[in-house]
Protein backbone atom coordinates (compact mmCIF):
# COMPACT_ATOMS: atom_id res chain seq x y z
CA UNK A 1 0.00 0.00 0.00
CA UNK A 2 0.86 3.86 -0.91
CA UNK A 3 1.70 6.15 1.89
CA UNK A 4 -0.53 8.82 2.22
CA UNK A 5 0.48 12.10 3.18
CA UNK A 6 -1.26 14.28 6.37
CA UNK A 7 -3.75 15.90 3.73
CA UNK A 8 -4.49 12.46 2.13
CA UNK A 9 -8.41 12.89 3.88
CA UNK A 10 -8.58 16.37 2.59
CA UNK A 11 -8.02 16.13 -0.97
CA UNK A 12 -10.62 13.04 -1.13
CA UNK A 13 -13.20 15.20 0.31
CA UNK A 14 -12.49 17.76 -1.92
CA UNK A 15 -13.19 15.60 -4.64
CA UNK A 16 -9.45 15.13 -6.20
CA UNK A 17 -8.43 11.97 -8.23
CA UNK A 18 -6.60 10.01 -6.36
CA UNK A 19 -2.97 8.37 -8.28
CA UNK A 20 0.51 6.46 -7.06
CA UNK A 21 3.27 8.97 -7.54
CA UNK A 22 6.34 8.17 -5.89
CA UNK A 23 5.15 5.45 -3.49
CA UNK A 24 2.35 7.98 -2.46
CA UNK A 25 -1.00 8.38 -3.23
CA UNK A 26 -1.55 11.66 -4.30
CA UNK A 27 -4.03 14.25 -6.08
CA UNK A 28 -3.53 14.19 -9.61
CA UNK A 29 -6.42 16.71 -10.25
CA UNK A 30 -9.84 18.38 -8.50
CA UNK A 31 -12.78 18.33 -10.21
CA UNK A 32 -12.33 21.66 -12.34
CA UNK A 33 -9.44 20.03 -14.02
CA UNK A 34 -5.70 21.07 -14.83
CA UNK A 35 -6.15 23.82 -17.37
CA UNK A 36 -8.61 25.39 -14.40
CA UNK A 37 -5.54 24.85 -12.05
CA UNK A 38 -2.85 25.86 -14.22
CA UNK A 39 -4.88 29.30 -14.85
CA UNK A 40 -5.21 30.01 -11.33
CA UNK A 41 -1.65 29.37 -10.50
CA UNK A 42 -0.51 31.97 -12.93
CA UNK A 43 -3.12 34.73 -12.49
CA UNK A 44 -3.99 34.44 -8.61
CA UNK A 45 -2.85 31.41 -6.18
CA UNK A 46 -2.76 27.90 -6.28
CA UNK A 47 -2.03 25.55 -3.61
CA UNK A 48 0.32 22.07 -3.79
CA UNK A 49 0.34 18.97 -1.00
CA UNK A 50 4.31 18.23 -1.56
CA UNK A 51 4.40 16.47 1.80
CA UNK A 52 5.24 13.34 -0.53
CA UNK A 53 8.76 14.86 -1.19
CA UNK A 54 11.40 13.93 1.20
CA UNK A 55 13.16 15.75 4.02
CA UNK A 56 16.22 15.12 5.72
CA UNK A 57 17.93 16.92 8.91
CA UNK A 58 21.49 17.17 8.63
CA UNK A 59 23.31 18.35 12.34
CA UNK A 60 26.63 17.87 14.00
CA UNK A 61 29.67 19.77 13.72
CA UNK A 62 30.76 18.43 10.46
CA UNK A 63 27.13 18.79 8.90
CA UNK A 64 28.22 20.95 5.95
CA UNK A 65 31.47 19.67 5.73
CA UNK A 66 30.00 16.63 5.03
CA UNK A 67 27.22 17.70 2.82
CA UNK A 68 29.91 19.65 0.72
CA UNK A 69 31.17 16.38 0.01
CA UNK A 70 28.13 15.11 -1.59
CA UNK A 71 26.27 17.91 -2.82
CA UNK A 72 27.12 19.95 -6.37
CA UNK A 73 27.56 23.19 -4.07
CA UNK A 74 29.00 24.26 -1.25
CA UNK A 75 26.46 24.35 1.57
CA UNK A 76 29.46 24.86 4.19
CA UNK A 77 29.52 28.36 3.01
CA UNK A 78 25.11 28.72 2.66
CA UNK A 79 24.23 32.26 4.89
CA UNK A 80 21.84 30.93 7.56
CA UNK A 81 18.13 31.15 5.97
CA UNK A 82 19.85 30.87 2.06
CA UNK A 83 18.03 27.44 0.30
CA UNK A 84 20.08 26.68 -2.87
CA UNK A 85 18.97 24.30 -5.70
CA UNK A 86 21.69 21.56 -6.74
CA UNK A 87 22.20 17.78 -7.74
CA UNK A 88 23.09 14.84 -6.26
CA UNK A 89 25.85 12.92 -8.49
CA UNK A 90 27.38 9.97 -7.81
CA UNK A 91 31.15 9.50 -8.51
CA UNK A 92 30.57 9.26 -12.20
CA UNK A 93 28.92 12.73 -12.40
CA UNK A 94 25.32 10.50 -13.12
CA UNK A 95 22.13 12.85 -11.47
CA UNK A 96 20.87 10.37 -8.51
CA UNK A 97 18.16 13.53 -7.74
CA UNK A 98 18.13 17.17 -8.09
CA UNK A 99 17.22 18.64 -4.43
CA UNK A 100 17.23 22.03 -2.22
CA UNK A 101 19.31 22.57 0.80
CA UNK A 102 18.61 24.89 3.08
CA UNK A 103 21.20 26.41 5.76
CA UNK A 104 18.88 26.38 8.94
CA UNK A 105 21.17 27.37 11.42
CA UNK A 106 24.82 26.93 12.64
CA UNK A 107 25.39 23.20 12.12
CA UNK A 108 21.67 22.71 10.90
CA UNK A 109 20.91 21.47 6.83
CA UNK A 110 17.49 20.88 5.23
CA UNK A 111 18.31 18.86 2.55
CA UNK A 112 14.55 17.91 0.27
CA UNK A 113 14.64 15.27 -2.64
CA UNK A 114 12.03 13.96 -4.81
CA UNK A 115 9.60 11.79 -3.42
CA UNK A 116 10.23 8.78 -5.74
CA UNK A 117 13.83 8.71 -5.26
CA UNK A 118 13.92 9.09 -1.57
CA UNK A 119 15.25 5.46 -0.93
CA UNK A 120 17.66 5.55 -3.33
CA UNK A 121 19.25 9.03 -1.82
CA UNK A 122 19.21 7.83 1.36
CA UNK A 123 21.14 4.71 0.81
CA UNK A 124 23.63 6.75 -1.29
CA UNK A 125 23.65 9.20 1.68
CA UNK A 126 24.09 6.43 4.02
CA UNK A 127 27.11 5.23 2.32
CA UNK A 128 28.70 8.31 1.87
CA UNK A 129 28.17 9.22 5.47
CA UNK A 130 29.46 6.27 6.37
CA UNK A 131 32.87 6.57 4.22
CA UNK A 132 33.15 9.98 5.72
CA UNK A 133 32.88 9.28 9.29
CA UNK A 134 35.72 6.59 9.36
CA UNK A 135 38.29 9.08 9.35
CA UNK A 136 38.92 10.76 12.21
CA UNK A 137 36.45 12.03 14.79
CA UNK A 138 33.27 13.44 13.00
CA UNK A 139 30.26 14.76 14.19
CA UNK A 140 27.36 14.06 11.68
CA UNK A 141 23.36 13.37 12.36
CA UNK A 142 20.75 12.31 9.92
CA UNK A 143 17.36 12.15 10.97
CA UNK A 144 13.94 11.60 8.57
CA UNK A 145 11.44 14.57 9.36
CA UNK A 146 9.38 13.49 6.00
CA UNK A 147 6.63 12.00 8.04
CA UNK A 148 6.97 14.38 11.37
CA UNK A 149 6.62 17.66 8.86
CA UNK A 150 3.66 18.55 6.31
CA UNK A 151 4.59 20.88 3.15
CA UNK A 152 2.30 23.02 1.37
CA UNK A 153 3.54 24.80 -1.85
CA UNK A 154 1.34 28.19 -2.63
CA UNK A 155 2.29 29.08 -5.59
CA UNK A 156 1.29 32.85 -8.20
CA UNK A 157 1.29 36.25 -8.19
CA UNK A 158 -0.76 36.77 -5.28
CA UNK A 159 1.11 34.38 -2.93
CA UNK A 160 3.36 36.47 -1.21
CA UNK A 161 0.65 38.70 -0.17
CA UNK A 162 -1.72 35.99 1.06
CA UNK A 163 0.89 34.03 2.97
CA UNK A 164 2.21 37.75 4.10
CA UNK A 165 -1.42 38.59 5.75
CA UNK A 166 -1.64 35.46 6.94
CA UNK A 167 1.30 35.92 9.00
CA UNK A 168 1.23 39.82 10.14
CA UNK A 169 3.37 40.83 7.19
CA UNK A 170 6.24 38.16 8.67
CA UNK A 171 6.92 36.40 5.29
CA UNK A 172 7.66 39.21 2.54
CA UNK A 173 11.02 40.04 4.68
CA UNK A 174 11.86 37.03 3.40
CA UNK A 175 14.09 36.37 0.20
CA UNK A 176 13.99 34.63 -2.90
CA UNK A 177 15.59 30.97 -2.25
CA UNK A 178 15.86 32.18 1.68
CA UNK A 179 13.43 30.29 4.17
CA UNK A 180 12.47 31.95 7.50
CA UNK A 181 10.31 31.09 10.75
CA UNK A 182 6.71 32.84 10.37
CA UNK A 183 3.45 32.36 12.84
CA UNK A 184 0.35 31.30 11.10
CA UNK A 185 -3.13 30.76 12.82
CA UNK A 186 -1.07 30.74 16.29
CA UNK A 187 1.68 27.95 14.81
CA UNK A 188 5.72 28.44 14.64
CA UNK A 189 5.91 27.11 10.76
CA UNK A 190 8.81 27.30 7.99
CA UNK A 191 8.45 29.55 4.98
CA UNK A 192 10.83 28.94 2.09
CA UNK A 193 10.75 31.45 -0.75
CA UNK A 194 10.86 28.90 -3.56
CA UNK A 195 8.92 26.47 -5.85
CA UNK A 196 8.30 24.51 -9.01
CA UNK A 197 5.89 26.40 -11.10
CA UNK A 198 7.94 29.87 -12.83
CA UNK A 199 5.75 32.02 -10.18
CA UNK A 200 6.91 33.83 -6.50
CA UNK A 201 5.34 32.02 -3.94
CA UNK A 202 6.39 30.10 -1.15
CA UNK A 203 6.30 26.30 0.17
CA UNK A 204 5.77 26.03 3.79
CA UNK A 205 6.68 23.24 6.37
CA UNK A 206 5.32 22.91 9.68
CA UNK A 207 4.16 19.94 12.12
CA UNK A 208 1.70 17.94 10.21
CA UNK A 209 -0.99 17.58 12.88
CA UNK A 210 -1.82 21.55 11.60
CA UNK A 211 -1.93 20.41 8.04
CA UNK A 212 -5.93 20.17 7.12
CA UNK A 213 -6.41 23.45 8.97
CA UNK A 214 -3.74 25.24 7.33
CA UNK A 215 -5.11 23.78 3.77
CA UNK A 216 -8.12 25.33 4.28
CA UNK A 217 -7.19 28.22 5.58
CA UNK A 218 -5.32 29.02 2.17
CA UNK A 219 -8.59 27.83 0.34
CA UNK A 220 -10.29 30.28 2.74
CA UNK A 221 -8.21 32.99 1.71
CA UNK A 222 -8.84 32.42 -2.11
CA UNK A 223 -6.07 29.66 -2.95
CA UNK A 224 -6.99 27.00 -5.69
CA UNK A 225 -6.37 23.15 -5.13
CA UNK A 226 -4.11 22.26 -7.40
CA UNK A 227 -2.86 18.63 -8.20
CA UNK A 228 0.25 16.73 -9.80
CA UNK A 229 -1.31 17.18 -13.29
CA UNK A 230 -1.43 21.14 -12.73
CA UNK A 231 2.34 20.60 -11.42
CA UNK A 232 3.73 18.88 -13.73
CA UNK A 233 2.58 21.34 -16.77
CA UNK A 234 3.39 24.46 -14.62
CA UNK A 235 6.97 23.33 -14.28
CA UNK A 236 7.02 22.92 -17.56
CA UNK A 237 6.11 25.74 -18.94
CA UNK A 238 8.72 27.38 -16.71
CA UNK A 239 11.75 25.21 -18.05
CA UNK A 240 11.97 23.61 -14.84
CA UNK A 241 13.53 19.58 -14.74
CA UNK A 242 11.84 16.83 -13.90
CA UNK A 243 14.49 13.63 -11.97
CA UNK A 244 13.40 10.43 -13.93
CA UNK A 245 11.78 12.09 -17.09
CA UNK A 246 14.46 14.72 -17.98
CA UNK A 247 17.53 13.49 -16.17
CA UNK A 248 18.54 10.04 -14.99
CA UNK A 249 21.11 8.53 -13.35
CA UNK A 250 22.09 8.20 -16.89
CA UNK A 251 22.42 12.04 -17.82
CA UNK A 252 25.04 15.09 -16.49
CA UNK A 253 24.20 18.33 -14.72
CA UNK A 254 25.89 19.84 -18.00
CA UNK A 255 24.09 18.48 -20.76
CA UNK A 256 20.77 18.62 -18.36
CA UNK A 257 21.44 22.36 -18.47
CA UNK A 258 22.25 22.50 -14.87
CA UNK A 259 25.89 23.51 -15.13
CA UNK A 260 25.02 26.54 -13.22
CA UNK A 261 24.23 24.39 -10.26
CA UNK A 262 27.25 22.53 -10.24
CA UNK A 263 30.76 23.78 -8.39
CA UNK A 264 33.34 21.16 -9.51
CA UNK A 265 36.67 22.52 -8.85
CA UNK A 266 36.42 21.53 -5.11
CA UNK A 267 39.14 18.72 -3.97
CA UNK A 268 36.83 17.21 -1.13
CA UNK A 269 33.48 16.67 -3.99
CA UNK A 270 33.49 13.16 -4.70
CA UNK A 271 32.07 13.53 -8.22
CA UNK A 272 34.18 16.76 -9.23
CA UNK A 273 37.03 14.98 -10.97
CA UNK A 274 34.41 12.76 -13.06
CA UNK A 275 32.21 16.46 -14.05
CA UNK A 276 35.45 18.35 -14.79
CA UNK A 277 36.36 16.09 -17.32
CA UNK A 278 32.63 15.89 -18.90
CA UNK A 279 32.94 19.98 -18.66
CA UNK A 280 36.06 19.76 -20.22
CA UNK A 281 35.11 17.32 -23.12
CA UNK A 282 32.01 19.32 -23.88
CA UNK A 283 28.93 17.05 -23.60
CA UNK A 284 27.58 15.38 -27.41
CA UNK A 285 24.09 16.75 -26.48
CA UNK A 286 22.02 19.06 -24.17
CA UNK A 287 18.43 19.41 -23.20
CA UNK A 288 16.56 21.78 -25.14
CA UNK A 289 13.06 23.47 -25.30
CA UNK A 290 10.45 22.27 -28.69
CA UNK A 291 7.32 24.00 -29.62
CA UNK A 292 5.49 22.26 -31.60
CA UNK A 293 4.09 23.33 -34.99
CA UNK A 294 0.97 21.87 -34.98
CA UNK A 295 -1.28 19.31 -33.79
CA UNK A 296 -0.16 16.70 -31.28
CA UNK A 297 1.86 16.70 -28.14
CA UNK A 298 5.12 14.86 -28.02
CA UNK A 299 5.63 12.75 -25.05
CA UNK A 300 8.42 11.18 -22.94
CA UNK A 301 10.36 8.86 -25.35
CA UNK A 302 9.39 10.01 -28.98
CA UNK A 303 12.24 10.39 -31.37
CA UNK A 304 13.05 13.98 -32.19
CA UNK A 305 13.96 13.79 -36.36
CA UNK A 306 16.23 16.12 -38.29
CA UNK A 307 15.76 15.76 -41.97
CA UNK A 308 15.01 12.24 -41.56
CA UNK A 309 17.78 11.12 -39.27
CA UNK A 310 16.86 10.71 -35.63
CA UNK A 311 18.40 13.52 -33.83
CA UNK A 312 16.79 12.98 -30.00
CA UNK A 313 14.18 11.98 -27.51
CA UNK A 314 11.53 13.97 -26.02
CA UNK A 315 11.73 13.43 -21.94
CA UNK A 316 8.79 15.46 -21.07
CA UNK A 317 6.06 17.00 -23.36
CA UNK A 318 2.64 18.44 -22.14
CA UNK A 319 -0.29 21.20 -23.72
CA UNK A 320 0.91 24.54 -22.57
CA UNK A 321 -2.39 26.92 -21.55
CA UNK A 322 -0.42 29.36 -21.62
CA UNK A 323 0.66 29.43 -24.84
CA UNK A 324 -2.08 27.21 -26.35
CA UNK A 325 0.61 25.16 -28.00
CA UNK A 326 1.85 21.61 -27.30
CA UNK A 327 5.59 22.04 -25.40
CA UNK A 328 7.86 19.80 -24.91
CA UNK A 329 11.77 18.95 -23.85
CA UNK A 330 14.35 16.65 -25.19
CA UNK A 331 17.81 15.81 -25.25
CA UNK A 332 19.10 16.86 -29.11
CA UNK A 333 22.28 16.47 -30.36
CA UNK A 334 24.75 19.51 -30.41
CA UNK A 335 24.44 20.15 -34.24
CA UNK A 336 20.83 20.55 -34.03
CA UNK A 337 20.22 21.91 -30.79
CA UNK A 338 20.16 25.49 -31.79
CA UNK A 339 17.60 27.58 -30.88
CA UNK A 340 15.49 28.66 -34.10
CA UNK A 341 16.15 25.05 -35.75
CA UNK A 342 13.63 23.15 -37.19
CA UNK A 343 13.09 19.40 -36.00
CA UNK A 344 10.48 16.78 -36.27
CA UNK A 345 8.69 14.69 -33.77
CA UNK A 346 7.75 10.78 -34.31
CA UNK A 347 4.43 11.39 -32.16
CA UNK A 348 2.86 7.43 -32.65
CA UNK A 349 4.28 7.34 -36.09
CA UNK A 350 3.01 11.04 -37.46
CA UNK A 351 5.98 13.36 -38.22
CA UNK A 352 4.79 16.96 -36.61
CA UNK A 353 7.39 20.29 -37.29
CA UNK A 354 8.45 21.66 -34.16
CA UNK A 355 11.16 24.37 -33.38
CA UNK A 356 14.17 24.27 -30.84
CA UNK A 357 13.35 27.27 -28.52
CA UNK A 358 14.83 28.70 -25.37
CA UNK A 359 13.98 27.54 -21.89
CA UNK A 360 11.49 28.28 -20.10
CA UNK A 361 8.75 28.42 -22.00
CA UNK A 362 7.43 31.01 -19.86
CA UNK A 363 8.25 33.44 -17.59
CA UNK A 364 6.89 35.42 -15.15
CA UNK A 365 6.47 39.16 -15.16
CA UNK A 366 8.07 41.06 -12.28
CA UNK B 1 -24.87 11.49 -16.88
CA UNK B 2 -26.16 8.73 -19.95
CA UNK B 3 -28.88 9.76 -21.40
CA UNK B 4 -31.13 6.90 -22.56
CA UNK B 5 -31.77 7.57 -26.26
CA UNK B 6 -28.10 6.70 -26.75
CA UNK B 7 -26.41 3.23 -27.01
CA UNK B 8 -22.66 2.84 -25.34
CA UNK B 9 -19.91 1.45 -26.79
CA UNK B 10 -17.55 -0.61 -23.92
CA UNK B 11 -14.57 1.53 -25.72
CA UNK B 12 -16.69 4.49 -23.54
CA UNK B 13 -18.38 5.91 -27.18
CA UNK B 14 -22.37 6.44 -27.26
CA UNK B 15 -24.46 6.27 -30.91
CA UNK B 16 -27.56 8.52 -31.46
CA UNK B 17 -29.58 7.37 -33.83
CA UNK B 18 -30.66 10.52 -35.80
CA UNK B 19 -32.50 9.39 -38.85
CA UNK B 20 -32.86 6.16 -40.59
CA UNK B 21 -29.66 4.98 -41.03
CA UNK B 22 -27.85 7.72 -39.92
CA UNK B 23 -25.83 8.38 -36.18
CA UNK B 24 -24.02 10.90 -34.40
CA UNK B 25 -20.91 9.68 -32.65
CA UNK B 26 -19.23 10.97 -29.34
CA UNK B 27 -17.24 10.11 -25.91
CA UNK B 28 -19.18 9.38 -22.67
CA UNK B 29 -19.16 11.36 -19.88
CA UNK B 30 -17.24 8.74 -18.35
CA UNK B 31 -14.52 8.64 -21.22
CA UNK B 32 -14.08 12.82 -20.99
CA UNK B 33 -13.95 12.86 -17.19
CA UNK B 34 -11.07 10.15 -17.27
CA UNK B 35 -9.29 11.74 -19.54
CA UNK B 36 -9.44 15.10 -18.03
CA UNK B 37 -9.03 18.67 -20.38
CA UNK B 38 -9.19 17.54 -23.63
CA UNK B 39 -7.01 19.75 -26.09
CA UNK B 40 -6.78 17.81 -29.64
CA UNK B 41 -9.13 15.70 -30.98
CA UNK B 42 -8.29 13.90 -34.33
CA UNK B 43 -11.07 13.05 -36.36
CA UNK B 44 -11.20 11.44 -39.60
CA UNK B 45 -12.05 13.33 -43.74
CA UNK B 46 -15.71 13.16 -44.21
CA UNK B 47 -16.49 10.91 -46.91
CA UNK B 48 -14.19 7.90 -45.03
CA UNK B 49 -15.07 4.37 -44.37
CA UNK B 50 -14.80 3.43 -40.40
CA UNK B 51 -15.54 0.02 -39.01
CA UNK B 52 -17.35 -1.07 -36.27
CA UNK B 53 -14.87 -0.72 -33.08
CA UNK B 54 -12.19 0.40 -35.52
CA UNK B 55 -9.94 3.17 -34.77
CA UNK B 56 -11.70 6.22 -36.11
CA UNK B 57 -9.70 8.91 -34.58
CA UNK B 58 -7.08 10.23 -31.69
CA UNK B 59 -8.04 12.16 -28.31
CA UNK B 60 -5.36 13.80 -26.35
CA UNK B 61 -5.74 15.52 -23.01
CA UNK B 62 -3.04 17.28 -21.28
CA UNK B 63 -2.52 14.23 -19.51
CA UNK B 64 -2.46 11.51 -22.49
CA UNK B 65 -3.64 10.65 -25.47
CA UNK B 66 -6.34 7.70 -26.52
CA UNK B 67 -7.87 6.49 -29.65
CA UNK B 68 -11.37 6.75 -30.70
CA UNK B 69 -13.13 4.02 -31.84
CA UNK B 70 -16.10 3.85 -33.74
CA UNK B 71 -19.53 2.14 -32.25
CA UNK B 72 -20.76 1.23 -35.99
CA UNK B 73 -19.64 0.88 -39.33
CA UNK B 74 -20.22 3.05 -41.92
CA UNK B 75 -19.21 6.19 -44.21
CA UNK B 76 -18.63 9.42 -42.36
CA UNK B 77 -20.98 12.19 -43.35
CA UNK B 78 -19.95 15.29 -41.34
CA UNK B 79 -17.35 15.89 -38.57
CA UNK B 80 -17.49 18.57 -35.70
CA UNK B 81 -15.08 21.02 -37.06
CA UNK B 82 -16.07 23.43 -34.10
CA UNK B 83 -13.55 20.86 -31.70
CA UNK B 84 -10.52 21.99 -33.58
CA UNK B 85 -10.67 25.55 -31.87
CA UNK B 86 -12.61 24.27 -29.30
CA UNK B 87 -11.77 20.70 -28.16
CA UNK B 88 -12.73 21.60 -24.77
CA UNK B 89 -16.53 21.20 -25.63
CA UNK B 90 -15.88 17.36 -24.92
CA UNK B 91 -15.45 18.05 -21.49
CA UNK B 92 -17.93 20.47 -20.85
CA UNK B 93 -21.23 18.97 -23.61
CA UNK B 94 -19.77 15.22 -24.39
CA UNK B 95 -23.40 14.51 -25.55
CA UNK B 96 -24.36 17.46 -26.99
CA UNK B 97 -21.79 20.43 -28.52
CA UNK B 98 -18.61 17.58 -28.00
CA UNK B 99 -20.14 14.87 -30.76
CA UNK B 100 -17.38 13.94 -33.01
CA UNK B 101 -18.83 12.67 -35.94
CA UNK B 102 -21.81 11.47 -38.19
CA UNK B 103 -21.95 7.76 -39.88
CA UNK B 104 -24.44 6.82 -42.60
CA UNK B 105 -24.90 3.20 -41.25
CA UNK B 106 -23.61 0.38 -43.18
CA UNK B 107 -25.92 -2.19 -40.83
CA UNK B 108 -28.54 -0.75 -38.60
CA UNK B 109 -28.48 -3.90 -36.91
CA UNK B 110 -25.13 -2.84 -35.22
CA UNK B 111 -26.99 -0.60 -33.01
CA UNK B 112 -28.31 -3.69 -31.18
CA UNK B 113 -24.88 -4.91 -30.50
CA UNK B 114 -24.08 -1.77 -27.97
CA UNK B 115 -25.27 -1.34 -24.64
CA UNK B 116 -28.16 0.88 -23.06
CA UNK B 117 -27.46 3.17 -20.32
CA UNK B 118 -28.77 1.24 -17.68
CA UNK B 119 -26.43 -1.93 -18.89
CA UNK B 120 -23.42 0.61 -19.58
CA UNK B 121 -23.85 2.20 -16.24
CA UNK B 122 -23.51 -1.00 -15.08
CA UNK B 123 -20.01 -1.48 -16.71
CA UNK B 124 -18.82 1.15 -14.42
CA UNK B 125 -19.09 0.28 -11.53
Amino acid sequence: MNNRTPLYETHVASGARMVPFGGWDMPVQYPNGIIHEVRHTRSDVGIFDVSHMARMEFSGRDAGRFLDTVLSVRASRLEHGQARYHVICNENGGIIDDAIVYDLETDRYLLIVNAGNADTVRVWLSSQMNRFCESDDVDVDRKDITEDIAMIAVQGPSAVAMVDSLTDGEASKIDRFHVGEVSIDGERILASRTGYTGEDGFEIMFDSSHSAEIWRLLVDSGATECGLGARDVLRLEAGLMLHGSDMTVENNPYEAGLRWTVRPNRPEYIAGEALRNIRDAGTPRRIAGLAMLSRGIARHGHTILAEGKEVGVVTSGTFSPMLNQAIAMGYIDIAHADTGNAVQVNVRGRMVDAEVVKLPFYRRED
Amino acid sequence: MYPDDLRYSSEHEWARLEDVGSVEVGITHYAQDTLGDVVFVELPEVGSEVGQFDKFGEIESVKAVSDLYSPVSGTVTEVNDKLEQSPELVNADPYGEGWMMKVALDDPSELESLMDSETYTGTLE
